[in-house]
């Protein structure tokens, strides 16, 4: 979880917040562009949907390492609990996204499809409930402190 | 348990990717089976990584002997035997323009390399000549260099027509030249926007008045958009002289070899099927070309099979989609075309055709790899294919891949180029 060992690593918060930004934003833009190429059949659409989910499943591999390393070495009771559910959700994230990026490779209008769309809501959600979990927690650490 | 079992073992923890072919279907001749389509999740994909020959040849059948009449080559893909016996070999690799638009470009380019040469395509035509018939060229030039890619080859009255990946050029040129210095002259530009399938086949008309002109789609399935696939897809019929020309026939989808049949005079082809729907579709074919026919290519294979990946589909287009006349099986990767001319080799390799197959990446099981002969009767195929020439696969690796192949009558020969080992094998009754 995030700048879990407190003040001995400050420079720690802001860098895992900027890589978590990263599969929030690169998922949820690729459900967007998923609902564009269905919308349109224009197949850029869904070329950028794969690169949003590849790129997205790139950072979400960092942040998810980090994540567990921390849960590892992290601490106990209420904080791990909820160290415990953030790696989680980010493990399912990461699971259904690398599906997401193998059914995009389908060519043409299989590329996307029902299946291509559910996963990409799922992901998307799944980054911004990790994000909540993240910031959230941060938040409350700040207030304690 | 071997490799290969491990590889599907992997895959299939790798969210089940393994789809097994199944060994009863016929997927051979008029009318093969067509399994259900089945898109999974990942591609099978095995390639056969490449391994020497060692001294060693392919296999012939018995009373044949196999000799290479020229190594080193630079990627040799099509042959055009001359009139006078002199073999012209046309080596390059083109298609390096093709953008990759998704991570999957990328990656399966990289897969696919694997069971590719290392060596640069020559861009050139090497001339070999075998004068003293002892199965090795005794005399070897380069004809001409400088070309972009060429591949399709043809000679016509005079003239030597080249079929470079963006543009059919011509070469005054008479047999027994041993090198050409006049400039090309132009007798058309080529679709050549992208060029995922990059290799422009060609052959005369039985008469030569007319040249045919083979251009491959843009994409697997129209995954690059169908605006792409303008002028793609398609077999040209070229007048010769002008330079004119008109779609003779469309929907195939990649038409790698084109050759005149010596009893009819008519058209054929052989074309490569789309990816990527199972381990057995989509059988590559063997066709006759009728003028104006529509084969089917995006929306529907092997008639009127409608492929789900094109959108909007369109049921007036699968409507009007001819079949072709042979299979030769799912994923061979047929790239080369010669028939047999003045009685062939006689016995039962007089009337027919025989077939390169470059050999699969698509499916676990391997196929293609191999040249095979389709008998004819009438001008048209009857009945099952032989393996004529094989071995390229050796213990899992590929020692060559066969490409184009032409048929001498002169002299009773059949050369097959092979772009992985680099060298044109000859293939003659033993002595």
């Amino acid at each position: 979880m995030l700048a879990t060992h407190g003040g001995a690593r400050s420079w720690a918060y802001p860098i895992h917040a900027i890589l978590l930004a990263f599969p929030i934003a690169l998922f949820t833009a690729g459900l967007v562009t998923d609902i564009a190429y269905v919308k349109t059949a224009h197949v850029q659409w869904t070329n950028f949907s794969s690169w949003l989910i590849a790129g997205a499943l790139v950072f979400g591999g960092i942040v998810g390492a980090w994540a567990i390393v921390d849960l590892v070495l992290g601490w106990r009771g209420a904080w791990r609990r909820r160290a415990a559910a953030y790696v989680i959700v980010l493990a399912v994230m990461w699971i259904l996204g690398l599906v997401n990026a193998f059914h995009h490779t389908h060519d043409g209008w299989s590329s996307v499809g029902a299946a291509g769309v559910i996963l990409s809501v799922l992901t998307a959600l799944l980054a911004l409930i990790a994000g909540w979990i993240a910031h959230s927690a941060a938040t409350a650490r700040e207030i304690v402190r | 348990m071997n490799r290969k079992t491990l590889t599907c073992a992997v895959a299939v923890l790798a969210l089940a990717a393994c789809s097994r072919s199944d060994p009863s279907l016929n997927q051979i001749g008029p009318r093969p089976d067509l399994p259900a389509q089945n898109q999974t999740l990942l591609p099978p994909m095995n390639i056969a990584t490449p391994a020497g020959w060692n001294g060693e040849t392919p296999t012939a059948p018995a009373g044949f002997v196999v000799t290479p009449l020229a190594t080193d080559l630079k990627v040799p893909r099509q042959m055009l035997v001359l009139p006078n016996g002199d073999v012209l070999v046309a080596e390059g690799a083109g298609g390096a323009d093709a953008p990759k638009v998704r991570p999957k470009d990328v990656i399966a380019g990289l897969i696919k390399a694997r069971g590719k040469t290392k060596v640069k395509g020559g861009n050139r035509i090497t001339l070999l000549r075998d004068a003293d018939a002892d199965g090795r060229a005794e005399m070897r030039t380069v004809l001409v260099e400088g070309l972009n890619a060429p591949y399709g080859l043809a000679y016509v009255d005079g003239s030597l027509y080249v079929a470079n990946q963006d543009s059919l050029v011509r070469f005054p040129f008479q047999p027994g030249q041993t090198r050409i210095t006049a400039p090309a002259e132009e007798v058309t530009r080529l679709p050549s926007a992208i060029n995922h399938h990059w290799t422009k086949s060609l052959t005369a008309s039985a008469d030569g008045s007319k040249l045919y002109v083979g251009v491959g789609s843009n994409s697997n399935i129209g995954e690059r958009g169908l605006d792409v696939e303008q002028d793609r897809a398609v077999v040209w019929e070229i007048d010769r002289t002008t330079g004119a020309h008109r779609t003779f026939a469309s929907g195939v989808r990649n038409p790698t070899a084109l050759a005149i049949e010596p009893t009819t005079g008519v058209v054929w082809a052989v074309a490569n099927e789309r990816d990527e729907l199972g381990p057995q579709l989509v059988p590559d074919y063997l066709t006759s070309l009728r003028d104006g026919g529509f084969y089917g290519w995006p929306y529907s294979y092997w008639g009127q099979n409608a492929d789900p990946r094109v959108h909007p589909q369109r049921p007036d287009m699968v409507a009007k989609a001819i079949a072709p006349d042979y299979a030769l099986g799912s994923h061979v990767a047929a790239l080369g075309l010669g028939f047999a001319a003045d009685g062939g080799f006689g016995g039962a390799f007089a009337q027919g055709a025989f077939v390169g197959q470059h050999g699969s990446w698509n499916r676990q099981d391997f196929a293609g790899y191999k040249v095979v002969w389709v008998p004819f009767a009438n001008g048209r195929p009857n009945g099952a294919p032989v393996d004529f020439v094989t071995g390229f696969l050796k213990d899992g690796h590929a020692r060559g891949r066969p490409v184009g192949v032409a048929f001498d009558a002169r002299s009773r020969v059949l050369l097959v180029a092979d772009d992985l080992s680099n060298t044109v094998w000859r293939v003659t009754p033993a002595r």
